[in-house]
């Protein structure tokens, strides 16, 4: 019977000549688990799935609402204008925002490096170093929304044109609310590998796990730049 | 670095998985309140959840009473009627049907028919009961604000949700719209839980395709409230902010009352897009659970293998997908290009192929069986009576040039009830028959469990069946009363009237079960462990009710599908999952009966129970 059995997987292996296509088909038919990850990995990535839908949702909600209202929709390139000395630069603050965030990806990613080097002192600092970035990026962001409100924009109202401008604080104040939770999720694994918890536990995955949801947050941000402020 | 990760990978899920095998004794409180196990959490969400049902129920009669007998009763006027349309419908789809169908059945099957000790994370799953109840506290807290609930239909249109003049457009829609985001939340722990169980957690020998159907359902819909809540949860918001914050985002320019509000220049269908993006997909959260439960009892209590049982997985799967794409045929009269209703049609059709496929498989499933016509078995064909009626009638409202005169009459309501409302709660009785005996140890009653059944199933379509010819007539929902319409002949009063007592009637045998429940758990006789005799793991724990951690010391292992039944030349008319498949079956293999071997050992062929569809 089990050579039947392996016969035919045999067959059917040989049918099928992507490796890749092969291990997916294996792994979807095993029995116990269908990824070799962790749970809280599995279940990482379903969350960040589900949470794609939620930005998703608010992304097209608030392009549809553009296109549809009647007023003018404020120009981006003015709005989020410094002046630099006298002259006015279109979009500064969030492009420095932008590389903040961008470049906080990275430093996570050497911070999951490090983790499975089992170097905790190294781990310990680039996830504080990526916290911090985070902070700064939110800090930014406060800023941001102070000088608008200074301006004049409320959720309801702006002085540029159209209301439904206001899903920029919707869309902004979400994704600054998973940045700030970003940061506090890091802090606390931070602080459980400098005392050593991971390494006692064996639980080094965590700051991967912590990565994943760092590096989704980036990318959102990615998305927000683009339709919301470039467009 | 990526050969450590490797090797790192399967060293944390061990001890993980290790962690989770203590289930030490516990205090009452950690036993029996904040609880993180599985199986009390389910019983937690069920008897909330038919809590918050028997308030659904209420305002129904308080909605019939008014229809059958107009003016009859002071406390009725036309705020308290529509404030009792909407919470019904709201309490019903939302937390009821959603909260025992996941929360409930979810919850107790999942980690039992897989062999499982628990969920993945226990104590988000906890979290998730306990924001549940949160949420049914905000909404049940709607009722005493000033003004009172919501009364603006269970779908929340905007403008007129949160415009003056709408019942409870004060408090109630802000707490209603507040409870739908602190209920998405549980509901996103929930699911997160649910799917994370099915994909990673399952004992050896469980393949995806040996998995009960009743898992596959649950595992489908979990997906697809993983991914549609997420609308509803940024309407609700956006909404929210509408009424609170006054911003524009679903309100266009209004005069009310020769005034101009405040609003400007929003989109009021960006609202239904996105509600029936939730909407739509929202049925199969809750059809598809049902779906699963009814394989299960029909497969069982006709002691038949269930007919197709890979294509009834296909068919869960391709109403999954399919689901997210027919939203609009919600908005037919709403005004969209004719090419989108076109579009929309036609994948509304195309669903219910898919759907035909499991209702044939369940009416071939009972074709010619041991038919075991207890009270779960009753329920469930009782469901599939429902079903196909109300599902015809879905064909005629998925057609456009159909739907639009028969839109807003009583041949809807009488459409989604049937299909929606009696079908579930027919399962969800049905799945409550069947596994009381393991959540509680005792046997429910047959005798008072029948009458339920025959009165709750035939006085529905006595509530349900006269409305498909209201609605052809042209009577129209949700209206307060119908003197002013010279079109409705005087007959209608009849009928309403005659609708009206055979609610009452349906709704107080409700109260059957729950004496049903009280009496058998002080006075029922004891459960065996296996009482129906079938064959998946739940029925195989070593004592009933399972304790906490579900297995005793070693996990069970599976050798077969979970559809052995009346296999010929087994000694017994079923044969458990946990059976090797050495040992009574090959002995004598029949043609076309023997399931295979060697999953327990891990070979990776998912297709081995198809082998039974040959017959």
């Amino acid at each position: 019977m089990a050579q039947r059995v392996a016969m035919e997987s045999a067959q059917q292996g040989s049918r099928i000549r992507s490796p890749w296509l092969r291990q997916l088909l294996a792994d979807w038919s095993s029995d116990e688990r269908a990824f070799r990850v962790s749970w809280s990995k599995a279940m990482m990535w379903i969350f960040l799935l589900s949470d794609t839908f939620i930005f998703g949702v608010f992304l097209t909600m608030y392009m549809a609402a553009r296109v549809s209202t009647t007023a003018p929709w404020p120009d981006a390139g003015e709005v989020f204008a410094l002046y630099v000395g006298s002259t006015k630069v279109p979009l500064l603050l969030i492009a420095i925002m932008t590389v903040i965030l961008i470049s906080s990806s990275g430093t996570m990613a050497l911070a999951v490096n490090y983790a499975y080097r089992r170097d905790r002192a190294k781990t310990t600092l680039f996830l504080l170093l990526t916290a911090a970035l985070g902070a700064t990026f939110v800090g930014m962001q406060g800023f941001e929304w102070t000088k608008l409100i200074l301006e004049g924009a409320r959720p309801w109202t702006n002085p540029w044109g159209a209301p439904q401008f206001g899903a920029f604080f919707v869309l902004t104040g979400f994704h600054g609310l998973h940045v700030s939770v970003g940061v506090i999720i890091l802090l606390v694994v931070a602080v459980q590998a400098l005392r050593g918890t991971l390494e006692r536990t064996q639980n080094y995955q965590r700051v991967e796990v912590a990565g994943l949801y760092w590096h989704f947050v980036d990318l959102v941000w990615v998305f927000i730049f683009a339709f919301f402020y470039l467009w | 670095m990526s050969m450590e990760k490797r090797v790192a990978v399967p060293k944390e899920a061990h001890a993980q998985e290790q962690a989770h095998d203590h289930h030490e004794p516990q205090s009452f409180w950690t036993k029996y309140v904040f609880s993180q196990d599985h199986k009390v959490i389910a019983i937690q969400f069920t008897v909330t959840a038919l809590f918050v049902g028997f308030v659904g129920l209420v305002m129904s009669w308080g909605m019939r009473l008014q229809l059958g007998f107009p003016g009859l009763f002071e406390f009725l006027n036309p705020n308290t009627y529509y404030q009792a349309v909407t919470q019904h419908g709201m309490i019903m789809i939302i937390y009821v049907l959603t909260a025992i169908l996941l929360g409930g059945f979810g919850n107790f099957l999942i980690p039992l028919m897989l062999g499982a000790r628990d969920m993945a994370f226990p104590f988000v799953n906890m979290l998730s009961y306990w924001v549940y109840l949160l949420s049914v506290i905000v909404l049940l807290a709607s009722f005493f604000v000033p003004g009172g609930p919501t009364g603006a239909g269970w779908t929340l249109y905007p403008p007129q949700a949160i415009l003056p003049g709408t019942p409870g457009s004060d408090g109630g829609i802000v707490l209603m719209l507040l409870s739908l985001v602190i209920f998405i939340a549980a509901a996103t722990m929930g699911g997160l839980n649910y799917v994370t169980t099915v994909l990673q957690l399952r004992t050896r020998g469980m393949t995806l395709m040996r998995m009960p159907l009743a898992i596959w359902g649950i595992f489908v819909a979990s997906i697809l409230a993983l991914l549609a809540f997420p609308a509803l949860f940024v309407g609700g918001v956006m909404l929210l902010l509408d009424k609170v914050a006054g911003t524009s985002f679903f309100m266009p320019t209004i005069v009310q009352f020769g005034q101009k509000l405040g609003y400007e220049g929003g989109n009021p269908l960006l609202f239904q897009h996105l509600f029936w993006y939730f909407g739509h997909p929202e049925v199969y959260i809750v059809a598809l659970p049902a779906f699963g439960l009814i394989s299960e009892l029909v497969s069982i209590h006709a002691r038949k293998p269930i007919f197709g049982y890979r294509m009834m997985i296909w068919a869960i799967l391709a109403i999954g997908v399919i689901s997210f794409v027919v939203w609009a045929h919600h908005m037919f009269v709403s005004g969209m290009n004719p090419y989108f209703g076109f579009f929309f049609a036609t994948t509304t059709l195309i669903i219910a192929i898919p759907t035909a496929i499991k209702v044939y498989n369940w009416v071939l499933t009972l074709w010619r069986g041991n038919l075991h016509l207890n009270t779960p078995m009753l329920f469930a064909i009782g469901f599939i009576s429902t079903f196909v009626i109300g599902g015809l009638t879905g064909l005629f409202l998925g057609n456009v040039v159909v739907d639009i005169p028969l839109s807003d009459t009583y041949f809807v309501v009488a459409h989604f009830h049937l299909v929606m409302g009696v079908a579930t709660i027919l399962a969800i009785f049905g799945g409550l028959y069947h596994w009381f005996p393991k959540a509680t140890g005792r046997m429910l009653n047959e005798t008072l469990g029948k009458a339920h059944f025959w009165v709750t199933f035939l006085g529905s379509y006595a509530i349900f069946f006269p409305m498909h010819y209201m609605g052809f007539l042209g009577v129209p929902r949700r209206y307060f009363d119908f003197e002013a319409f010279d079109f409705i002949p005087e007959s209608m009063a009849g009928l309403e009237a005659f609708i009206t007592v055979a609610a009452l009637i349906t709704g107080a045998a409700q109260f059957l079960f729950v004496v049903n429940v009280i009496w058998s758990l002080a006075k029922g006789p004891k459960a065996e462990p296996n009482p129906w005799r079938a064959t998946t793991l739940e029925w195989q724990t070593p004592t009933t009710p399972p304790p906490h951690g579900n297995w005793g010391p070693t996990l069970p292992a599976v050798y077969r599908w979970a559809y052995d039944y009346s296999v010929p030349g087994a000694p017994d008319d079923f044969i458990p999952q946990t059976v090797p498949v050495a040992a009574p079956v090959a002995a004598a293999p029949a043609p076309g009966t023997v399931t295979d071997g060697g999953g327990g050992d891990g070979a990776s062929d998912g297709s081995e129970p198809t082998k039974r569809d040959g017959e």
